[in-house]
């Protein structure tokens, strides 16, 4: 089930990544390889199994509600690529 | 102690010449720093060395030896892959994405590290965003293998294993997603060790997979080993997937006398699965592996078959997992609060796709791309899901095993260190080469493997021991009496023969 | 075809902010107002390496929930994340729940309309799941730039997801005011809707009357008042409605309500068909709530609106719209229990009437809450006692309430005596101030004597005014007529 170039486009804007013009093919190719690596799963029948999202399969362990951490805004924003009044900064957002 | 330098001694060893005042924490780590100046130019091993920091650790060290306030690892240097946060220190995940990230805060494992008084000598290098076999994925390029600095030291915790294999540090600390310690040790002739998912927390950890991701260790041996894990093993309310259950000593475990000391492993037996010597296995590395089995027989335990039908699929179960896991942590990296973002950028949607494209490497975008659509709708049921199920399978095979056998023997590659780029250009033949550790991830279980031969080029063949769930001290305890009987472990490169 | 042909279809999602001290994943303080950033900590700006651990503060407020609304409490849930890209979202996915909601199901009773019109009905609840806020984008400029605030990342929601069984925007008010009304009673959401403490989605669809599918439904996002929420409906049913007439079409899609301009409008940011790839958050393990738990839940909770209308009804005999008035909002309710509870619990009509009426319309006019009332339970509570046996007429009252909130004395009776407002009923007195009257009008005595019945009315109002409404009408009137000599 090989992809097509729109198919890779596709998943490249929904993961916003941006693949260069002229390597959309070599992308595909490799794609198509591990997709072929990723169809043996289709092989086994697993009518009635659970499916399985966590080696323990533990409840949740949960948290007591209160308030734990301080303000640390300008620690974490002295790594920040563009921030200014307290206020990370990016290119306009349209809603 | 006679033979062996410091930089070449265990660190129960060093642990002695501290406390007697044979060399001081400044001095040992001076040492290892020296050393990594001198020989990591023809590894690439470190991304980050910080001599300043490391040297006023060991200062501090060295006050509490004086007011003998010591643990196992105090005034011990060590090694961290750069998946582990440090605070006030780059943390880079060997991506160029985060080749300006100064973390803010410290990984729990670094936390409990250094309040038992370890000392920090830098972040080594891995596969970028560990996604690799073999530690050329690095922004900061490949590591190399010290045995043969024209192959491939393993991945994707490569650097840590080539640091403590070239003895530039004594010990190291990994994490493991599909193999990602066991593989390089036994591409570098070193013990590393997996630990059971749940018991060292993930907090602080940059995230490749999830539900996958677990940190092991580095050492020469066994022992070495087990005083690592023990200090990094601990209960983290942090981490949801913590286990709170009390902490183990393990090298306290593995010291405990056998009854039998010419037999000390009487009574454990080893499962060997027929699924993990089938086609693909290299012939020195088959030959190496069945030796070994015989000397675990000599040393007392017996051996039998087990199956594990279903580990055939691991590989593509665990990259379905993992690459789908790993496409939704990575969206955090937006160049929006940390990390790269593009210099110039139309609008908002080309600043995130221009940050994240310049900012990942192409195998890193590769398995965000497959975990995108695996995820995806339409896709989901037939990928994701049925990967969910088949894991569930694989784990169920293990459990079987478990009734049967105390641990389980296998290959941890099937081949020894390949020559760089060897497989640069088709990335599922890599992904192959995780044959063997990949199940062990799936179910979450601890994992160790230990040098037991070369093959004729010379690199190091690693045994891969598995346990169940918290079978660490049995895992570290069948490797020491291996380790008593043998010289495998002993052996060193010429680098890590060679003093600075 | 004219509007009445059609039949407006509505469901509601709401998003109720709990409040709760921490963050839904982290430590981080919820408290409203702080300066930007400044809570938001390491885990809500999704710093490689931090990881979610679930609070159970939020998790109480969820089960509270489903009890409230006989919902069924799911024994085990399960967080998803929800994949998408947006800069106030900082880790890239919303954690949320998808397949398994924490509570499933449900039913909560309307009333919707006044006086005649009126009438109930139960609205049903298909789920209400737990999640996480998102930041906020400030769309001030820097440098033609936004600014975003991590501040709200983090803050626990319940986003409550009604079945589409809403017909006009009158019931879906009504349904909202009374999720409103429930969330603040139980005590799991402070309701401020200014702050975004409660906040609607509506999804619309008309279709013509009599037909079964469901048309093409538009989602409107984010009303935060109930006025907006009306306004907004009503909109775009007439849209929808004149769309369809003109024989246009329309794709399922988000639009905004522009409050200025009372019109719905797309999103501009049109995204590529959202595909967000839910899949069950590895770094949480799934929510189980024992049986225990709920039982424990169940005993703090507090009788129920629903259950204290009916004993309204069934105790104090009082209307059900008057009972579902009082209902309507937990504070309502407590005033006017303790104010019935201070009577001695025989007056509840005559309680009824004054906490909808009088208190009501002054704390209207003084735009305050009924928590916040300057006149207590009991002091209300000691004026009813005096209407009851008479001591004061409901003029009278009206003025003793006035002195009451102005604190011109400590309760009813000190005001009545401090200001000599005690109704007068010695028939002397009365007859004396009667007389007056008919001498001071003649001509009225002379309009009355001739038939018109109106002209007493007069007179009488002339007695009152002069005892200064202490007087008892009745009586007035009873003494007037008899000394004009019929």
């Amino acid at each position: 089930m090989p992809l097509s170039n729109e198919e890779v486009a596709r998943l490249a804007r929904l993961a916003r990544l941006s693949i260069p013009d002229g390597s959309a093919d070599a992308t595909r190719k490799q794609l198509d390889s591990i997709f072929v690596l990723m169809t043996q799963l289709q092989s086994v029948d697993t009518t009635g199994i659970e499916p399985m999202s966590h080696p323990q399969e533990l409840p949740a362990r949960l948290r007591e509600d209160a308030v734990t951490e301080t303000n640390r805004r300008a620690t974490f924003q002295a790594i920040a690529p563009q921030a200014e009044a307290g206020l990370y900064l990016v290119p306009k957002v349209i809603e | 102690m006679t033979s062996a330098p410091f930089f070449d001694a265990p660190v129960s060893a060093l642990r002695r010449a501290l406390d007697e005042k044979d060399i001081s924490s400044v001095e040992l780590a001076s040492l290892f720093l020296d050393r990594i100046e001198a020989f990591d130019s023809g590894l690439n091993a470190f991304i980050t060395v910080d001599r300043e920091r490391a040297l006023a650790d060991a200062r501090a060290a060295d006050e509490r030896i004086a007011r003998k306030g010591t643990g196992a690892l105090t005034g011990i240097p060590l090694a961290y892959k750069d998946v582990f946060c440090t605070e006030g220190m780059l943390t880079t995940c060997a991506s160029k994405m985060l080749s300006n990230f100064v973390s803010p805060y410290d990984a729990h494992a670094v936390t409990l590290l250094k309040q038992a008084g370890t000392v920090n000598l830098g972040k080594t290098n891995m596969d970028e965003c560990a996604m690799g076999s073999s530690s050329e994925t690095s922004y900061y390029g490949p590591v190399k293998n010290p045995w043969n600095p024209a192959h491939v030291s393993g991945g994707s915790s490569g650097g840590s294993a080539a640091a403590v294999a070239a003895r530039l540090a004594p010990i190291a600390a990994g994490s493991d997603t599909g193999g990602s310690v066991r593989q390089p040790a036994a591409f570098c002739g070193i013990t590393g060790i997996k630990a059971t998912y749940g018991l060292i927390s993930r907090f602080g950890m940059i995230a490749y997979a999830s539900s996958l991701d677990q940190a092991g260790v580095f050492g020469a041996s066994a022992s070495d080993c087990a005083l690592l894990l023990s200090a990094m093993t601990g209960f983290d309310p942090r981490d949801s997937t913590s286990l709170d259950r009390p902490t183990e000593n393990y090298a306290a475990a593995i010291e405990a006398p056998s009854p039998n000391p010419a037999r000390p492993l009487d009574g454990l037996t080893i499962g060997v699965p027929d699924e993990f010597f089938s086609e693909g296995l290299g012939d020195e590395t088959r030959a190496a592996i069945e030796q070994a089995l015989a000397q675990y027989r000599a040393l007392g335990a017996s051996t039998r078959k087990i199956a594990l039908p279903n580990a055939r699929l691991a590989i593509p179960v665990c990259y379905v997992i993992a690459m789908a896991e790993a496409s939704s942590n990575l969206s955090r990296f937006d160049g929006v609060r940390y990390g790269h973002r593009a210099a110039e950028y139309a609008d908002l949607v080309d600043m995130y796709c221009k940050s994240r494209s310049e900012g990942f490497g192409a195998e890193v975008q590769r398995r965000i791309l497959a975990g995108t659509f695996v995820l995806s709708h339409g896709y989901y049921d037939a990928y994701y899901l049925q990967a969910q199920k088949l894991r569930r399978l694989i784990t169920e095979d293990f459990k079987r095993a478990f009734a049967e056998c105390d641990l389980i023997a296998a290959p941890t590659a099937p081949v020894t260190a390949w020559p760089l780029g060897a497989m640069s250009d088709d990335p599922v033949q890599m992904y192959l080469a995780d044959i063997y550790t990949t199940p062990v991830n799936l179910a979450g279980l601890p994992g160790l493997s230990h040098p037991c031969g070369f093959d004729t080029a010379g690199l190091p063949i690693g045994l891969q021991l598995i346990g169940d769930y918290f079978s660490e001290s049995r895992l570290l305890a069948a490797t020491h009496r291996f380790q008593q009987a043998t010289d495998w472990h002993l052996r060193r490169p010429a680098i890590a023969r060679t003093s600075a | 075809m004219s509007r009445s042909d059609w039949e407006v279809v509505i469901g509601l999602e709401i998003h109720a902010q709990l409040n709760t001290a921490s963050k839904i994943f982290s430590g981080a303080s919820t408290a409203f107002g702080a300066p930007p950033n400044e809570q938001a900590c390491a885990i809500d700006i999704a710093l490689p390496g931090t990881l979610p651990v679930l609070n159970r503060g939020a998790v109480e407020r969820a089960i509270r929930f489903g009890l409230a609304l006989g919902a069924r409490v799911a024994p085990k849930s399960v967080f998803a994340r929800k994949n998408y890209f947006y800069p106030d979202l900082p880790g890239g996915y919303q954690i949320s729940q998808f397949e398994l909601p924490v509570v499933q199901g449900g039913a909560i009773t309307i009333w919707v309309g006044e006086g005649e019109n009126a009438y109930e009905k139960s609205v049903r609840l298909t789920r209400a799941h737990l999640e996480e806020d998102a930041g906020k984008s400030l769309h001030e400029d820097f440098h033609g730039m936004s600014g975003i605030d991590l501040n709200r990342a983090g803050m626990p929601l319940l986003e409550i997801v009604s079945e589409p069984d809403m017909r006009s925007s009158a019931e879906a008010v009504a349904y909202a005011r009374a999720l409103h009304a429930l969330v603040r009673w139980i005590n799991i959401c402070d309701g401020n809707m200014q702050e975004g403490s409660f906040r609607c989605d509506a999804n619309v669809s008309v279709r013509k009357k009599g037909t079964q599918p469901l048309g093409t439904r538009r989602e409107i996002k984010n009303l935060n008042s109930f006025r907006f929420l009306q306004q907004a409906i009503d909109y775009e049913t007439g849209w929808q409605i004149e769309t369809l007439e003109d024989g246009g079409r329309f794709e399922q899609s988000t639009v905004l309500f522009d409050p200025a301009t009372g019109q719905t409008r797309m999103m501009r940011s049109k995204e590529d068909a959202h595909d967000y790839r839910y899949f069950p958050n590895p770094d949480l393990l799934p929510l189980v709530i024992e049986p225990e738990w709920i039982e424990q839940v169940r005993a703090t909770m507090p009788e129920l609106p629903a259950a204290m209308k009916s004993r309204f009804e069934r105790e104090l005999g009082l209307s059900a719209q008057d009972a579902s008035a009082l209902t309507s909002a937990k504070e309502v309710a407590d005033y006017f229990q303790a104010a019935l509870a201070a009577t001695g619990d025989v007056h509840a009509k005559l309680c009824a009437n004054w906490v909808m009426g009088e208190l009501a319309a002054r704390l209207n006019r003084a735009s305050l809450e009924i928590a916040s009332a300057p006149v207590s339970p009991p002091q209300l509570a000691g004026l009813l006692l005096r209407i009851a046996d008479g001591s004061i007429s409901n003029a009278i009252a009206r003025k003793v309430f006035e002195a009451l909130w102005n604190n011109e004395g400590k309760d009813a009776d000190d005001i009545i005596e401090r200001q000599g407002l005690k109704q007068v009923t010695d028939n002397s007195a009365i007859e004396a101030m009667v007389d007056e009257a008919i001498a001071a009008n003649p001509k009225s005595v002379e309009e009355f004597r001739a038939g018109k019945e109106k002209a007493l009315n007069a007179l009488v109002g002339q007695v009152m005014k002069v005892s200064r409404g202490k007087a008892n009408p009745a009586q007035v009137n009873e003494l007037m007529r008899r000394r004009l000599g019929i």
